[in-house]
């Protein structure tokens, strides 16, 4: 059994099924990668998981227990943490305030909060040099390892990122990249939600690529990176996946 | 000089009263941007909890230091559950409905209010214990400053310390500061953003009952109706400051307070209110943004 098991989740917006049956899977350790275009469905199976959403039928768990209608801040507390797409920090906040709401849930624990923070601010030693800055005056780039950053403060046994390199410069974007697989190596499940399919296969150990909220390719990473039809649809050409 | 200093000193008595009621508009507008017209009602029922407590209960006989606790320490508790039952029951159900209705949820509170309390204590003016408090004074040179004023106005500042130091210097005050940006960011970093609502909600009660009791205890005189303008002069005093914004509420709260005392001092009573309201349609229409801009993103 996975850590995260996501099953045949349907998810609507009003009469709109955004999703319709998405099955995925997540284990420590892994970098699992999230593919597919805009308006596939990529940022709700996210936030659904989070529960921002509330899927119409379909189950998740994460440790073999349902989080389905499980409020979003009682997630956090249960292991999931996700860094949003836009990253949506906390722009009138400075870098310091932003990672203690990381540590909401353990504020009272002072000591290791100040712990977590230290291992932020190891991570991405540009944050530590701009702690008392307002998050909203930081670069593209920062602001990104910010919301990374705070993400980390509830130590997650499950990491979402939503296109986490999303306007980064390319050298940037590798080096966001090359972090998150770290922060797998040291342990966590990380789900990785990527436009940039290449850079993300080329980290990722699993992948899934959904089109119209449904699953149209899964498999090993490398696998997916030799495969003609993802080549074509998300590594140069323009089909889809599903009329190649 | 000496008359323009006298009316300084009232102006900032009653502005600091202003800037009690004013940061409860504040602090719950940056939060959910709602403007709660209840605000300065809240404020009349603290005065008359404070002065059923001194006046019916007979504890303004008690040693005084422990009198006043008790006339500002239950009407605090006694409106913010108030405020808290508001929220549930007129508020939360419309806050994901339209501006609209919530508005003209808000006003029907504060009628609510009124008429509440009307039923309840009547609608004859009631009075303060008038010697609660000594009355005397002293000189400053020519100004005559009293002790009720020193220590009414030493009380507000007390409390709006307390306040800035809330919510600059504990992480559920950084929260209530996250919510002004992002709802759903905050709750993905574990923020019960319900809970943090409902503590803006008993801190705004809080203040406007400590601000009504103190206007008790300075113009001893109450009646069901004083909250009404009360809380329109304090919404000015928030919209001149740049609502949502802490700072600019205190600062609001004191500016509008002055040029009531500059008013009524130079020119007369009567045109108090012609002057207060017409700053706040100068602002809304010159600066909506207030003297010191709104700190929040502007999302309606
Ligand atoms: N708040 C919303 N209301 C209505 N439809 C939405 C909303 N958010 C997303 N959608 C729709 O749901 C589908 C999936 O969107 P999304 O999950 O954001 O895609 P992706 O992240 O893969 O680009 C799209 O068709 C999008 O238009
Ligand atoms: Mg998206």
């Amino acid at each position: 059994m996975a850590l995260l098991e996501v099953r045949d989740l349907h998810v609507f917006y009003g009469n709109i099924e955004a999703l319709k049956g998405i099955s995925l899977d997540a284990q420590p350790k892994q970098v699992v990668a999230i593919l597919g275009g805009n308006g596939a469905g990529k940022t709700t199976t996210l936030r659904t998981i989070s529960g921002l959403l509330r899927p119409r039928s379909g189950s998740i768990t994460c440790d073999g227990k349902s989080i389905v209608g499980v409020p979003a801040h009682v997630i956090v507390g249960l292991g999931l943490s996700q860094v949003p797409e836009g990253r949506r920090i906390f722009n009138i906040l400075n870098v310091e305030e932003n990672l203690s709401l990381g540590g909401y849930l353990m504020r009272s624990h002072r000591q290791l909060i100040k712990e977590r923070k230290a291992a932020v601010y190891e991570l991405f030693p540009r944050l530590a040099e701009r702690r008392g800055q307002l998050a909203g005056t930081l670069s593209g780039g920062e602001q990104q390892m910010l919301a990374i950053g705070r993400a980390l403060m509830s130590d997650p046994k499950v990491l979402m990122l939503d296109e986490p390199s999303l306007g980064l410069a390319p050298m940037l974007a590798r080096s966001v990249l090359k972090t998150v697989r770290r922060i797998a190596d040291r342990g966590a499940a990380v789900l990785l939600v990527e436009q940039n399919a290449r850079q993300a296969l080329a980290i990722a150990d699993y992948a899934y690529v959904i089109e119209v909220g449904r699953i149209a390719l899964e498999g090993e990473a490398a696998a997916l990176a030799s495969d003609e039809r993802v080549q074509k649809a998300y590594l140069g050409g323009f089909e889809s996946v599903g009329s190649a | 000089m000496g008359v323009f200093l006298q009316y300084t000193v009232i102006g900032l008595t009653v502005g600091s009263f202003y800037a009690l009621v004013a940061l409860g508009y504040t602090i719950v507008y940056g939060i959910i941007r709602l403007i709660n017209f209840a605000q300065g009602d809240l404020s009349m029922v603290g005065a008359f909890l404070g002065w059923t407590l001194l006046v019916s209960f007979g504890f303004e006989h008690l040693p005084i230091y422990i009198a006043l606790v008790i006339a500002f320490v239950i009407p605090m508790i006694g409106t913010a559950v108030i405020n808290i039952g508001i929220l549930q029951f007129a508020y939360k159900p419309l806050l994901r409905r339209s501006l609209l209705a919530i508005l003209i949820t808000a006003l029907g509170m504060s009628l609510l209010l009124q008429n509440a309390s009307e039923l309840i204590w009547g609608p004859a003016i009631q009075a303060y214990p008038p010697n609660l408090l000594p009355l005397s004074g002293f000189f400053i040179g020519p100004v005559h400053v009293t002790y009720v004023q020193i220590a009414l106005v030493i009380a507000s500042l007390l409390l709006m310390c307390g306040l800035v130091a809330f919510v600059q210097g504990t992480t559920m005050g950084t929260a209530m500061r996250a919510l002004a940006v992002d709802h759903d960011a905050a709750r993905l970093m574990g923020i019960n953003v319900d809970a943090v609502i409902r503590v803006a909600f008993v801190l705004g009660a809080m203040l406007a009952a400590a601000s009504g009791v103190m206007l008790g205890i300075y113009y001893v005189q109450i009646q069901f109706t004083m909250g009404f303008l009360l809380g329109l002069r304090a919404f000015t005093a928030a919209v001149l400051g740049g609502i949502g914004n802490i700072p600019g509420a205190m600062a609001g709260g004191l500016l509008i307070g002055l040029l009531e005392a500059y008013t009524t001092g130079y020119l007369s009573g009567t045109w108090e209110d012609v002057v207060v309201f017409g700053v706040l349609i100068t602002v809304l229409i010159v600066k909506p943004t207030g003297l010191f801009g709104e700190r929040v993103a502007e999302r309606m």
